[in-house]
């Protein structure tokens, strides 16, 4: 018995001219938890609007197969039938959450249905106590942190106790700690209650240790269905794009079988002997990043140290020099009135050429921090140079004004962007990627290039292969000398574009220094490669942990150069 | 964002009560502001206000908005000193205004616009002091009852206020950071360019109206696509529904606080001593044709009893926090 089936599902949306499901097929079981992977456009949200009904009662379109959920057939049944059985959560909290307090968003489901008030008050005080939100029951929702709004959401879509729960990568507006907070939770609904989960997501590795399944989609065609670790295999030599840091650095190194997750790499690089024994006790263990290429697994302190792989070495951070700093900040504060100080006392410097990747929690002061380099605020204390700035700020949609590309941007301009052929689109018709592109060109216009280019959190809600483009865009406008700034939470990415991180934390710089060292000795604020390898030798990619690897096995091989060329 | 706008749940007694009372209560205020005429009885009543406001933790906005009313209050005065021909105390001649007759300014009529204009003020500030202390949720639900769909659509234009406002700040921001200049047809107009020198800002008030124009056109656009995951979400939590079910859900069982009998019991009062003031003359006010403003006992007695009133329910702060 399957508590959703989808049987030769074929949707094309209104005015679309390929189909975005084709001939799609499966069965999820009850208390399954499934994950939905791909790159963006090949259909996950498609899957996701579909099994709830929204495709096609809301959306229009051409529908032609079969979806049951919970024995409710969706073509029968509207989403607000559907709603009952089945609860869903998108990407943005913000359009989930329709009413002012938490205790009425969470109770609107309820009393949509016809609930009795004992009933919605036990329901409120039941999801409220199960998803850790009682707490904030008596809050306004515009006041809430991005994480607790998702956790309110989530929190209304359950509260009719639904059967199966739908999640359009709902970490994509996250902070690690939230988004790993939330995978938790799911995990746990469905450990204790046997909701069936079905989960959208791009940053897979945040999320296969926990998943029963694996459903992969691609050109809106079922490409892939199986376990955590059978989608792995399939991913090294059919989906690349899809294969999370541990499993490429697995596959790079040789190692088999890839894992799903830290725990899983490092019990079988334990077993081949490439992991340092835990620390006995009164022992002191060595500082990750001490360890290097070269040193054999279990090195103790007062050993002489190996030098790094030329592709890290290569990546080593050199502090600027002030005078030619393209950026200079000098004990900025940003003090509200009546209210705490976002920014205490920072002090920052860019190079020409540099690459900086900022990191820190949710309210630590990045984005304030971006905005005072680029003008938009004045700090209340302190000094800041800078010659010539661009800000790509959070949303790339905030920057189109107009309904073709080419009134967007000069045509030298949109060659230059790679935009040529899409001077005729609607800017809002692009793909994520395509509108950060477009937006990244506006904001740095067709003249002079700027001293510096910043951008806020750019990566939000996309694909892998599509960070990898923008890395390399980033990458290219370092070499050409422009300095580049870069709020980020993921780590990957910000292996990826910068060769040096700082990290804020409540307003403060707590760490500045090499990516090699401030991504490879954390929990949060690492590479998966970094927490596989526990930070030995700084490696971050697993370009650089695979050459790490090998070299514990073959000291004499050659690493090759040019790892992000 | 202006926060003065959105309510929030502050440990107070009045955010205590129940929105059902909260609304009472400034109901009666509202009834007692359009009652009284009496310029002490106002003061002691837009002064009365003030002190709720601190007392429900909200007093910097109440104080932020007296200075927003003031804006407004002032031409009050000024057009009721400008257009109203009766009056006895001439203190400016402006001569003969052809079809407006003579332009004689009287002491009469500057008071009794001042007084009107206070009347407005007061009037703004319990609005404010409710928009701020009473929960719009808790209200819409109570009238559900009546018509679900449109206490929903209510309670979600409420919601919307702030987002469009953050929506609005975003854009804004982000056409501050486009360089001037970078696409064909001005569309980067009357926004301050970033990547030019810092502290070189576009300008100039033609760029300033197509570039709000614009501005307001993409808030527009955005707000669509909003709308659109809104209604998706609402159709999921049952929205379309809930037309054909059989509505039990008036509000939560709630036992009534002290601080619901204290805010009620507050209401009764004001109206009360409102209605008395107006029936017995305590709170008369006469400006035309001649200045007549006594004071007596029970003018004095409703300048005490009025603020006592309203302030005796801010003092019980047991039970207030969320």
């Amino acid at each position: 018995m399957s508590v959703l089936a989808f049987a030769d599902v074929t949707y094309r949306y209104p005015a679309a001219q390929a189909p975005a499901l084709a001939g799609v097929s499966l069965e999820i079981a009850p208390g399954e938890m499934c994950l939905l992977a791909g790159l963006s456009g090949h259909g996950k949200s498609t899957l996701l609007r579909a099994a709830c009904g929204l495709a096609p009662h809301f959306h229009g379109g051409q529908f032609a197969g079969r979806v049951t959920i919970c024995g409710l057939d969706t073509r029968e049944h509207g989403p607000a039938a559907l709603g009952g059985v089945a609860g869903v959560l998108f990407q943005d909290p913000e359009t989930q959450l329709v009413m002012n307090s938490v205790r009425a968003e969470l109770a609107l489901a309820l009393e949509s249905r016809g609930y009795s008030p004992a009933e919605v008050a036990r329901g409120v005080e039941e999801v409220a106590l199960a998803l850790g939100v009682d707490h904030l029951l008596e809050r306004s929702t515009h006041e809430l942190s991005g994480g607790e709004k998702q956790r309110v959401a989530l929190g209304a879509a359950l509260a009719g106790r639904p059967k199966v729960v739908l999640l359009d990568e709902p970490t994509s507006q996250l902070d690690p700690v939230a988004a790993d907070e939330l995978i938790g939770l799911l995990w746990r609904l469905n450990q204790e209650w046997e909701t069936t989960i079905v989960l959208a997501e791009h940053r897979l590795e945040r999320c296969l240790a926990v998943a029963d399944r694996v459903l992969a989609l691609h050109d809106g065609r079922l490409a892939h269905d199986g376990s955590p670790g059978s989608f792995l295999e399939w991913s090294a030599s059919h989906a690349a794009a899809l294969q999370t840091p541990g499993a490429k650095l697995f596959s790079l190194a040789g190692l088999a079988p890839p894992p799903v997750g830290v725990k899983q790499a490092r019990a079988t690089l334990r077993r081949h002997g490439l992991l340092p024994p835990e620390p006995a006790p009164g022992q002191a263990p060595v500082p990750p990043a001490r360890l290097t290429s070269g040193q054999a697994p279990g090195l103790t302190r007062g050993q002489a140290p190996a030098p790094a792989p030329a592709s890290v070495r290569a990546r080593r951070w050199h502090r600027p020099t002030a005078p030619a700093a393209a950026l200079q900040m000098r004990g900025v504060w940003h003090e509200l009135r009546n209210g705490p100080a976002i920014l205490r006392g920072v002090n920052l410097a860019l190079a020409p050429g540099e690459s900086v990747a900022l990191m820190g929690r949710n309210g630590a002061g990045k984005s304030t921090l971006l905005r005072h380099a680029a003008g938009l605020l004045q700090p209340t204390r302190g000094r800041i140079e800078c010659t010539r700035i661009a800000l790509l700020l959070q949303n790339p949609g905030d920057y189109f004004l107009h309904e073709h590309v080419r009134d967007e941007l000069s045509e030298a301009a949109l060659l230059a962007a790679g935009l040529a052929g899409m001077a005729e689109r609607n800017p809002r018709d692009l793909s994520g990627g395509e509108r950060q592109r477009l937006a990244l060109a506006i904001v740095t216009g067709d003249g002079e290039p700027p001293a510096v280019v910043a951008l806020d959190e750019p990566t939000r809600g996309m694909d892998r292969e599509a960070k990898a483009v923008l890395a390399a865009e980033l990458r290219r406008r370092a070499q050409e000398g422009q300095a580049v700034l870069v709020a980020t939470h993921d780590p990957e990415f910000a292996c990826a574009c910068a060769e040096r991180v700082v990290l804020l934390a409540d307003g403060r710089v707590i760490a500045d220094g090499p990516a090699t060292e401030l991504l490879a000795g954390g929990w949060y604020f690492a590479t998966e490669t970094a927490r596989i390898l526990g930070g030995a030798g700084g490696a971050l990619a697993p370009e650089q942990g695979a050459a790490l690897l090998s070299s514990y096995q073959r000291p004499a091989l050659k690493v090759p150069a040019g790892i992000y060329g | 964002m202006n926060r003065a706008l959105f309510y929030r749940r502050l440990p107070s007694p009045l955010h205590a009560a129940r929105a059902g009372v909260g609304a009472l209560w400034a109901t009666a205020l509202v009834a007692a502001a359009l009652l009284l005429y009496h310029p002490l009885v106002l003061l002691a009543l837009g002064l009365a206000l003030l002190g709720a406001a601190a007392g429900a933790g909200v007093g910097g906005d109440l104080r932020r908005t007296l200075r927003t009313a003031l804006i407004v209050a002032l031409p009050i005065v000024l057009i009721n000193v400008l257009v109203t021909r009766e009056g006895l105390t001439v203190f400016a001649r402006l001569g003969d205004l052809g079809p407006f007759g003579q332009g004689d300014l009287t002491v009469e009529a500057l008071v009794y616009g001042a007084v009107i204009a206070l009347k407005v003020t007061v009037l703004i500030l319990v609005s404010t002091l409710a928009s701020l202390a009473v929960d719009p949720d808790e209200l819409l639900r109570l009238l559900r009852r009546f018509s679900f769909r449109s206490a929903l659509t209510a309670s979600l234009a409420t919601r919307m206020v702030p987002l469009l406002a953050a929506d609005a700040q975003r854009l804004a921001e982000a056409q501050r950071t486009r360089p001037a200049g970078t696409a064909r047809g001005g569309n980067a107009r009357g926004v301050r360019g970033c990547v030019a020198p810092r502290g070189v800002r576009g300008s100039g008030s033609a760029r300033g109206v197509r570039g709000r124009v614009a501005l307001f056109a993409a808030v527009l656009g955005g707000s669509l696509d909003r709308a659109m995951d809104v209604a998706a979400t609402l159709e999921l939590r049952g929205f379309a529904a809930a037309s054909g079910t059989r509505r039990r859900t008036g509000g939560m069982a709630r036992p009534w606080s002290r601080h619901d009998l204290a805010f009620c019991a507050s209401a009764i009062a004001v109206l009360a001593l409102a209605l008395a003031g107006r029936l017995t003359g305590a709170a008369a006010f006469d400006a035309y044709p001649q200045l007549h403003m006594h004071v007596d006992v029970g003018t004095l007695v409703l300048c005490v009893a009025l603020p006592l009133a309203i302030l005796l329910p801010m003092c019980d702060r047991r039970g207030i926090e969320p």
